[in-house]
């Protein structure tokens, strides 16, 4: 098979190619992808793998890892603290996408242009920019029972105030309000730029039809912002299950580790005060892969169906 | 352009919408303006519970020489610039490469390889933690900013090259194609043909990259121990723990850490959200 570089190569002259000449369109890509191949091999795809591996075996980071098949999934079975941060995390999957209408209602709220505007959606944009543990600590303070603003509100109305912070009904409902803050800005700012691509062909074709409002948005608007749509799930899917930082700065988990979340449980398990237990840590990050690699498998499968379109 | 244009509604509508904007940017903003009220109040406002209304001691520089003088967090600052730079630097030049491999060349195993930085950058951060954290301790790199930027190079490498691959895709493939018949190598096309193109994306992503690495707790708790080596996140959330009664200390703090990512927000403003909002527009 001639390659086009060997083609070039008889072509231009009479020399004959040198073996680099005729093959370096073949293995160029290889010799461009190995730094970040063997870089994202070995501290991405590689420990996945060794994480599975590891939780199959009974080991607290330092002795000799004891081979005991299934036993740690076996437990899990059995674990209520795993039924908690899982059903937490439910809370926290179903709760988190309340970011993807709130963030559409934000867009289309600031989708104007008076004067200031776009001071005034970065503005709004603030929250995502700022640490997650910053604003975990106000959020903390916020539901601080005696002097925060939640308590205030309480006594205002002459109510007793909650604790929302250490009641285990109201806990992890708490730490995903405080979660959604940025994320809400996320969705938003997603939607703005979608909003700034939208047809005006076709918005100003429904408006001579009678179309506005809720008809509008639904059947005109909607459909066109289906690519914000869809990023705006994904990375507020992806973050609810991601969810560490919130629950780590605002309760540790507590009370009594009713806040707690599997990527937290997993935390806590391998490698805290609680016991260095890798093996059933690991099981617990191995369930949480799963459920992610549905995720995954989808947005894969989704980008695939692009690439084939567009080859 | 939708909702309808506020130059086009009945003028009491257009009204209170300009006037709400202000006092609902100012209820959005509230956390933040709270954190920055507070780190100006004095002892005497926290003691008397005046947590939440104007402050009525203004000490705003005595909370923040305080901060910089009883806490390591100038330590904390710089580790953090330690950890963000080389991370920024080390991911967009790997993932220039990679993405000039998957977004120039036509092989077998191309959306194979694409597919494994794509995927790999959602999995959960705990399926990896460890494995990385016991190999950073054989390597001993384990509590040292090396360690850390190893990591964070490695696994931003993935949505770095994800964004580089497609930007690189969409360039106009003629000027490849003329300057292979100009003779020129594979090399010399990255270098001067491509790379030079790829600028705005260099720009769009290095201020995220910049934002997610300041902004990561996670890894700085697995990877990280002693305050020789630990980054703002995780140096607020231990002020926190010895300062728990003194908020407006802890709230200077915040802002201190706050700051770089927000000056290279609104520094960068139209490169962050290009980069942020990649693929929202089409596909």
């Amino acid at each position: 098979m001639s390659t086009p570089a060997a083609a070039l190569g008889t072509s231009r002259a009479a020399v004959p190619a040198s073996w680099w000449t005729r093959h370096q369109r073949a293995i160029a890509p290889w010799l461009f992808l190995a730094p970040a191949l063997l870089m994202f091999g070995l501290y991405v795809i590689w420990p996945i793998f060794e994480s599975i591996g590891i939780s199959l075996y009974d080991w607290d980071g330092l002795g000799t890892p004891k081979f005991i098949g299934l036993d740690n999934y076996r437990e899990l079975t059995t674990d209520p603290d795993f039924f908690v941060a899982l059903k937490n995390n439910l809370i926290w999957l179903v709760g988190f996408l309340l970011a993807v209408p709130a963030g559409l209602f934000l867009a289309l709220f600031l989708n104007q242009t008076v004067f200031g505007i776009r001071a005034v959606k970065s503005l709004f944009f603030f929250p995502f920019v700022i640490s997650q543990v910053v604003i975990g600590l106000v959020f903390t303070w916020f539901y601080n029972p005696a002097n925060g603003i939640v308590g205030n509100l309480f006594a205002l109305v002459g109510m007793e105030p909650v604790s929302v912070l250490s009641d285990e009904r109201y806990v992890t409902y708490g730490i995903v309000i405080a979660g959604l803050y940025p994320q809400v800005a996320y969705c938003m700012i997603l939607y703005l730029t979608g909003l700034n691509n939208i047809r005006p062909d076709l918005i100003e074709a429904a408006r001579l039809e009678g179309a506005k409002g809720w008809a509008m948005l639904w059947h005109v608007v909607l459909p066109q912002l289906r690519p914000a749509t869809f990023i705006a799930v994904v990375v507020t899917i992806v973050g609810s299950l991601r969810s560490f930082d919130m629950v780590s700065i605002m309760t540790s988990g507590g009370p009594y580790g009713t806040s707690r979340v599997l990527a937290y449980y997993m935390y806590e398990k391998a490698l805290s005060e609680y016991g260095y237990r890798m093996g059933y840590g690991t099981a617990i990050a191995t369930v949480l892969f799963a459920i992610m690699l549905v995720y995954i498998l989808f947005v894969l499968y989704r980008i695939y169906q692009q690439e084939k379109d567009m080859a | 352009m939708f909702p309808t244009p506020i130059e086009k509604v009945s003028a009491p509508t257009r009204a209170l919408y300009k006037a709400g904007l202000p006092v609902s940017l100012l209820l959005w903003l509230l956390p933040i303006i709270a954190v920055a009220l507070t780190s100006i109040r004095g002892q005497g406002d926290i003691a008397s519970g005046n947590y939440w209304g104007w402050p009525t001691q203004w000490q705003i520089v005595e909370n923040y020489t305080a901060v910089f003088r009883n806490t390591p967090i100038l330590r904390y600052i710089g580790n953090s610039f330690l950890v963000t730079i080389p991370t920024v630097i080390g991911a967009v030049a790997l993932a220039c490469l990679a993405g000039f491999a998957l977004g120039v060349y036509r092989f077998k195993m191309n959306l194979v390889v694409f597919f494994l930085f794509v995927g790999g950058n959602f999995v959960p951060f705990q399926i990896l933690m460890v494995p990385v954290r016991d190999m950073s301790l054989r390597l001993g790199l384990y509590d040292s900013i090396t360690g850390l930027v190893l990591f964070h190079v490695a696994f931003q490498t993935g949505f770095c090259t994800f964004f580089m691959r497609n930007f690189i895709r969409d360039l106009p493939m003629e000027l490849i194609e003329a300057a292979r018949i100009e003779g020129a190598s594979e090399v010399q096309i990255f270098w001067r043909v491509v790379l030079p193109l790829v600028r705005p994306a260099l720009a769009a992503l290095s201020v995220l990259v910049f934002t997610f690495i300041w902004n990561d707790y996670f890894w700085a708790t697995v990877l990280i121990q002693g305050d020789h080596a630990m980054p703002v996140t995780g140096g607020l959330k231990s002020l926190n723990g010895i300062w728990v009664a003194q908020w407006h200390l802890v709230s200077a703090g915040s802002i201190v850490a706050a700051l770089p990512p927000v000056l290279v927000f609104f520094l960068m403003q139209k490169q962050f959200i290009a980069g942020l909002t990649l693929g929202a527009t089409k596909g």
